[in-house]
């Protein structure tokens, strides 16, 4: 059986279907209709942004441990919190001419235990998870067919090749000359590759966007007839 | 007369003894089915304290039973109970995890507070292990007290440790070499040495200067490595008596661009045309705010376009919008997947990590010279541990070295 769309049903998805349209105007250049849709979207996203942040940060992560949930009454037993609540005050102090200075110590802070979190991620994702990937995770199986039915052992040796040039052409301190620069050059086809077959996977990605809306502008044309 | 009445009815008994006697035959014997037996339980339960952890997880091995795999080989599964008391009756004996048959361990962990089977730290927990067969459980297998206790060292991050230690030693190292004014030599990156040209470009042109950050956090390594390179654009653009703007996805992140455009206009000796609205924040959510830097490219037609940092989907739809602005590109991050669309639509991209050599090359300060020179000096390292590695590998022909990778590390 038909099911009829409410009136409320048809009326924001009339806005929603209005509002891609606004945004598509784009493609044939700025005008008032995407300037509307723009200002729309931020303007929605900001207020969004900050009800989420005072719900799952603020509340959470600070007043639920200085205060009793859901009321002003003090809690005793996690008064460290406060140690954080003082430094986002300090923030503030940034629209004091005067005592904005004081708004640089938890800025610095910040940045040091993020640089101080991000170090070691960063060694091991991207040193020793690469490292451990080439020299372990390849088999270097002569007997196997692999791609192109070429064995495998060949692509594993191409993936060696590859890495290796790759690490080259990121070495900074020595010119690209001679067998260095050749090496190097190797290592920029192999990048320029693999860019290549992201850049296909993604835009395919994307297409599937599209025809998500257009898929949504067709059921809208339904709904309305 | 009397003689056939006997003869038949000695026939009639014997056929009806017969018919009996065959019937008896077919009917299946009255089964006795024997009761079914539990599964022996597990022995030997041993509880010990989950290392390298925040102190809420128990490590839990038992031998197995003798009816899994073997025996009567009637085990499915293993129970695993916790409660706070060996004398707890049943109903506090809480089932924290269930193993398939021939498994001899379990980690229970649980760190959040507020879950049902929550583990709290230095308290005297009890464990049992029961064995499960269909419809069956043996009798269950008892071990504790133990207490879970958090840790200060992570022995898993050993290599991390390793790693970390020498690349703080090459970069002391380094930075002492160029602080005492020993050249360091650093190769040319054409993406860095378009940005003066550029810079240039838009003053010429008398247009501004698009920088986005990106929309990653303060805490990521490209915004980080952006950061050193919005300080030197922006004393360049105070020199030039130029504009800029940079629209900002991350509150943190507009505060740490303000502190860092504002010393920039300061050390060019003007911090009197430091506007700090050219530094301003948008919102917090992607595509909002890829709408708004587009139509601000669109409307301000900037000379340059700088984009550097951390990038997602985004990266496509706003180099796009620059080039038809007209704009000349300058891009870099270090998110692989994003690369592509910036080498297509940018005329400089700085690949990964040439995204961090750039702050170094552009300022030539001994701090980022000597980290950089430090960086070298690692992936050198790595280089020719990777070869041995796989020389190894291959002279050996056995896979001798993926022990240390995978063995914990203590």
């Amino acid at each position: 059986m038909e099911q009829t769309a409410s009136m409320s049903t048809q009326i924001w998805t009339t806005v929603g279907i209005f509002l891609t349209f606004c945004l598509f105007s784009f493609l044939y250049k700025d005008n008032p209709f995407y300037k509307f849709a723009e200002h729309l979207v931020v303007g929605v996203s900001v207020g969004y942004w900050a009800i989420l942040l005072y719900y799952t940060n603020l509340r959470q992560n600070l007043l639920d441990h200085l205060f009793q949930p859901g009321t002003w009454t003090p809690k005793f037993d996690e008064l460290y919190y406060i140690i954080p609540a003082l430094l986002g005050i300090a923030m503030w102090t940034r629209f004091s001419k005067k005592y904005s200075w004081i708004s640089r110590y938890p800025l610095a802070l910040f940045l040091g235990i993020s640089s101080g979190i991000a170090i070691p991620v960063t060694m091991k994702n991207n040193v020793l998870s690469q490292l451990r990937g080439t020299v372990v995770g390849l088999g270097f199986d002569w007997s196997t067919s692999g791609f192109l039915g070429v064995p495998q052992g060949f692509w594993d040796v191409v993936v060696v090749v590859g890495t290796i040039s790759s690490l080259i052409y990121f070495f900074f301190s020595k010119e690209h000359k001679g067998a260095w620069g050749g090496a190097a050059k190797l290592g920029i086809y192999t990048l320029m590759i693999g860019f290549g077959a992201t850049f296909g996977y993604t835009v395919m990605a994307r297409i599937s966007l599209l025809i998500g809306r257009i898929q949504a502008i067709q059921d809208w044309w339904k709904l309305l007839g | 007369m009397k003689h056939i009445k006997l003869i038949l009815f000695i026939c009639l008994s014997l056929c009806l003894t017969q018919a009996i006697v065959a019937q008896t035959a077919t009917d299946p014997p009255a089964e006795t089915a024997p009761a079914v037996q539990p599964p022996a339980p597990p022995g030997n339960v041993i509880l010990k304290d989950l290392p390298n952890d925040e102190g809420h997880g128990i490590l839990v091995r038992w031998d197995l039973s003798p009816d899994d795999g073997a025996g009567r080989n009637t085990v499915i599964s293993y129970d695993i109970y916790r409660a706070l008391s060996p004398s707890a009756p049943d109903s506090l004996w809480m089932n924290v995890g269930t193993v398939v048959l021939g498994t001899k361990r379990y980690s229970d962990k649980s760190v959040e507070k507020d879950a049902p089977d929550f583990l709290p730290k230095k308290t005297d927990l009890y464990y049992r292990v029961v064995a499960v067969g269909a419809g069956v459980r043996s009798t269950p297998a008892s071990a504790g007290p133990v207490q879970a206790y958090d840790n200060w060292f992570n022995s898993m991050k050993m290599p991390e440790l390793i790693f970390c230690i020498v690349f703080l030693i090459l970069t002391v190292r380094f930075i002492n070499m160029a602080k005492r004014g020993i050249d360091l030599y650093v190769r040319p990156l054409a993406g860095i040495e378009a940005i003066d040209e550029a810079i240039g470009r838009a003053t010429e042109m008398g247009k501004p200067i698009l920088y986005v950050l990106g929309i990653g956090t303060a805490g990521d390594i490209a915004t980080i490595a952006s950061f050193t390179v919005l300080g030197r654009v922006a004393r360049k653009v105070a020199e030039y008596q130029t504009s800029m703007i940079v629209p900002c996805c991350d509150p943190v992140v507009m505060t740490i661009a303000q502190e860092i455009v504002k010393t920039g206009y300061a050390d060019a000796g003007r911090p009197d045309t430091f506007k700090e609205d050219s530094v301003y924040y948008v919102t917090s959510q992607q595509f909002p705010y890829v709408a708004a830097v587009n139509g601000t490219i669109l409307r301000e037609k900037p000379a340059t376009n700088i984009y550097l940092g951390y990038f997602a989907a985004e990266s496509l739809l706003l180099a796009e919008t620059g080039v038809l602005a007209g704009s000349i590109q300058i891009a870099g991050t270090d998110q692989v997947s994003q690369l592509p669309f910036f080498v297509v639509a940018c005329d400089y991209t700085l690949l990964g990590e040439e995204l961090y050599a750039a702050s170094a090359y552009l300022g030539r300060e001994p701090l980022l010279l000597g980290t950089l020179k430090a960086q070298d000096y690692l992936k050198a390292i790595v280089l020719v541990l990777m070869v041995a590695l796989l020389a190894l590998r291959v002279i050996t022909g056995a896979d001798v070295i993926s022990k240390p990778f995978d063995a914990p590390w203590w």
